[in-house]
């Protein structure tokens, strides 16, 4: 019985690049600086084409929300082992006020219009570092979920999932349908290579707004400011450790 | 005082633009004798040596109105924030990742564009300055050391764009701040990727000045076979385009070969200010192994016999058991302490399960043990670590040590041999020397080490590493396959070349650096 996965990825300012703030301080600058796929959605994408080459999945259909740019991103997985695509397009404009629960209200609905048996995400996002989709999609669908994943296996009755813990990995059991996110000791996913790059090209990907999907994309949260983090003050140089001792105190840091 | 005379004997260079009160160069004209101050001031210098003709040295004349005047003028170029005299600065702008002990610039600037290279250039030669380019000081030879001080132009800093990628044409051009891994980074998702990896994460630049190689040489090649253009910016400032202005076709007959004879020039002929370099396509399938063999012999035995049956190997390193060892303590491993070939095949899905099957089967022959494989990035990762982390492994067997390591390269043929000998050499000197080698090339590493604080084992590690570059020459190899001469191994390029062979240098040197600027006591000796 051959399962059918939706992969979710996000196009992401790449990990490298140094962020500047926006001069209206309401974001950070995106024109001109280089992106790529969220690295966690990497992982997802490489743990969806794992299971399709060990004969658990059949097809495996990802998911970008976002602007024109976004079909990189899903050419990108394409060239990893998805068999098609599903550009959701969202105008340049309003990606600012785009946000997880919007993400989440999309693929619970494609999830339930594709009648997929797992949905897969990456565990969080590096822009917003929400952690937030994969938990929402599931609720919306009543679905359970098995988040932070660090390996998944096929059972009879469904999927076991070890997931990475505060305290060390813990175990759990799931039916299908769920919903599944990765975290960075899933695997380590493969490199884009030109062949399949080039196959790419001829995969179908089709377009729709959410309005098809009857989503409403009114904001919930208002950004007020974006700040960059204060920056660092030069240090004192003390004389000798009864100068360091005495400054400690002066400063709070102690008492004796 | 021991090399003044020498000094005397051989001042050439005294440039009329210095007030006579620059006490070193007032002696190697012959005006002043040496009082004092200047007999300890030219001790420190380190002006001992007879290789070393002392120029004005900055740091001395910091205060002085030439001083003074070159800094403004420096800082007129690239900007005040760009100059720097800093002590920690300049100290680690001397110092590579080598054993030699380096000597600080007196001066680091960082320019931002190749224009401002040209022109801190033309100004050096104004003043009769030295100039050391820098990129990422990953070099293992002291390539940066700057013998005579002078100004050090750290060109990774500031010019660090990858100025184009030619995806369909399989090419990119880099500034000298680009590094390799930054490279790969940017084109992994075209499906691109350069090959060339030396270990570090040189900049891609400074690859080309020292004509780096690696792992993947046996297949892919050095930077000699990866470079197509280079733009260099020479002592007197010109700038020239070896290949051509713009040019990057796979092959031309067009004038001499410019782009090889700056490819490991090691800095001593001009400053690269960007390079042209090949990318290759990823593979569709990786695979690794690892397997163990009773002796050296067998392991090389079985590199010989698969190049013959021209596998195209991506990959072959021979660790020894002394290097298993070592690498057994430092990544809580187990294999046994024998030598092993760790191994990569690149290619299509059956490419790679063929190349597999006729590779195991000849280590077999060989009396090689269990052959360990792999396909998932993960598993291959886990099953290279051991190669992977042998340099910090070898540095790990004794703590606070450092390595001297051997680079020399023979006629696959002549491997065995040659790696017995040395091995029953370093014993014999009481050495610690792990051993790992692209053995597909030649090529091999011995990682002598030594106690910095102890003059004597440092000795006896120059002598091993000595001996084995003189068998090497004499098998018909080289004395450094990839890592360059830098200073350690000028004495042993004169016994490889012969002296036509190190004038025909010194002659083209002269030619295109006439007043010696460019990275002094580097290559060759001078005359």
């Amino acid at each position: 019985m051959a399962l059918k996965v939706l992969v979710g990825c996000k196009r992401v300012i790449d990990y490298a690049v140094k962020i500047r703030i926006k001069p209206d301080k309401l974001g950070v600058v995106t024109e001109g600086v280089k992106h790529s796929m969220n690295p966690f959605d990497e992982i997802a994408v490489e743990e969806a084409v794992r299971m399709k080459e060990a004969k658990l999945v059949n097809e495996i259909i990802v998911v970008s929300c976002g602007p024109a740019q976004a079909m990189e991103t899903i050419r990108t997985a394409l060239a990893m082992g998805a068999d098609r695509g599903i550009h959701v397009e969202i105008p340049l404009g309003q990606m600012d006020t785009f946000q997880p629960l919007h993400v989440s209200k999309v693929l619970a609905k494609l999830a339930e219009k594709e009648k997929v048996d797992i949905v897969m995400l990456g565990k969080l996002a590096i822009d917003d570092d929400a952690n937030q989709t994969a938990q929402m999609t599931a609720s919306l669908l009543d679905w359970p979920q098995g988040v932070f994943a660090s390996k998944i296996d096929k059972t009879d009755a469904g999927l076991e999932i070890i997931r990475e813990v505060d305290g060390g990995l813990e175990t759990i059991r799931t039916t299908l349908p769920a919903v599944l996110s990765a975290d960075l000791r899933l695997n380590e996913p493969r490199y884009a290579t030109l062949p399949n790059i080039m196959k790419a090209k001829k995969k179908k990907v089709v377009k729709m707004k959410p309005a098809d999907l009857g989503v409403d994309m009114a904001p919930r949260i208002q950004v007020v400011s974006v700040e960059d983090p204060p920056v660092r003050e030069a240090g004192q140089t003390v004389s000798d450790v009864d100068d360091l001792v005495a400054k400690l105190k002066d400063k709070g840091f102690s008492s004796a | 005082m021991r090399g003044l005379p020498q000094l005397l004997s051989r001042a050439k260079r005294v440039r009329v633009g210095f007030s006579a009160s620059e006490p070193v160069l007032a002696i190697q004209a012959g005006i002043l004798q040496p009082d004092k101050f200047t007999q300890t001031f030219v001790q420190l210098r380190g002006l001992q040596s007879s290789n070393v003709i002392s120029q004005a040295p900055l740091a001395a004349v910091a205060d002085t109105d030439s001083g003074k005047q070159l800094r403004q003028e420096l800082e007129t170029i690239v900007g005040p924030g760009n100059v720097s005299s800093g002590e920690s600065v300049v100290l680690q702008h001397g110092q590579d990742e080598g054993p030699h002990q380096g000597k600080s610039p007196d001066i680091v600037v960082f320019p931002s564009s190749t224009e401002e290279v040209s022109e801190i250039c033309k100004i050096c030669t104004k003043h009769n300055i030295p100039i050391i380019p820098y990129g990422t000081g990953t070099g293992l030879e002291g390539g940066i050391s700057a013998v005579d001080g002078g100004v050090c132009v750290n060109v990774s800093k500031n010019m660090n764009k990858i100025l184009q990628i030619h995806q369909e044409d399989f090419s990119a051009v880099v500034q000298p701040g680009i590094s390799r891994e930054m490279l790969n980074q940017e084109v992994r998702a075209d499906g691109l990727w350069f090959p060339v990896d030396p270990g570090a994460d040189a900049s891609v630049c400074g690859m080309c000045a020292t004509g780096a190689s690696g792992t993947n040489a046996v297949r892919y090649g050095t930077m000699k076979e990866n470079c197509l253009n280079l733009e260099v910016v020479l002592a007197d400032g010109r700038i020239i385009h070896t290949a051509g202005i713009g040019s990057r076709p796979k092959k031309s007959s067009a004038g001499y070969n410019l782009t090889s004879l700056f490819l490991g020039s090691e800095g001593t002929l001009g400053i690269i200010t960007s390079a042209t370099v090949c990318l290759h396509a990823i593979p569709e399938s990786v695979a690794a192994a690892v397997v163990g063999f009773p002796t050296v012999q067998n392991a090389v035995d079985t590199v010989v016999m698969t190049l013959q049956c021209s596998v195209p190997m991506a990959r072959m390193e021979l660790l020894d058991e002394v290097q298993m060892k070592a690498c057994n303590e430092y990544s809580g491993l187990s294999y046994p302490e024998t030598p092993h070939l760790f191994l990569e095949f690149h290619g299509s899905e059956s490419e790679v399960e063929s190349q597999t099957e006729t590779v195991r089967d000849i280590a077999a022959d060989n009396e090689g043990g269990e052959f360990q494989w792999a396909v998932q990035q993960e598993d291959r990762t886990k099953l290279w670590t051991a190669r992977h982390r042998a340099y910090y492994a070898d540095i790990a067997l004794r703590p606070g040590c450092r390595s001297l390591t051997t680079d020399v390269c023979v006629p696959v043929s002549a491997l065995p041999d040659l790696v017995t000998a040395t091995k029953a050499d370093i014993a014999e000197h009481g050495l610690v020397g792990p051993m790992v080698g692209h053995v597909g090339d030649g090529n091999f590493h011995t990682m002598l080490l030594f106690d910095p604080a102890d003059p004597e084992e440092f000795r006896k590690c120059k002598e091993v590493a000595n001996k084995m570059a003189r068998s090497a020459i004499a098998l018909g190899g080289t004395c450094t396959g990839e890592h360059g001469v830098g200073q350690g191994k000028m004495v042993l390029l004169e016994e490889q070349f012969g002296k036509d062979g190190i004038d025909v240098m010194r002659q083209i040197k002269g030619a295109l650096d006439p007043q010696q600027l460019m990275n002094p006591g580097k290559v060759f000796s001078r005359n």
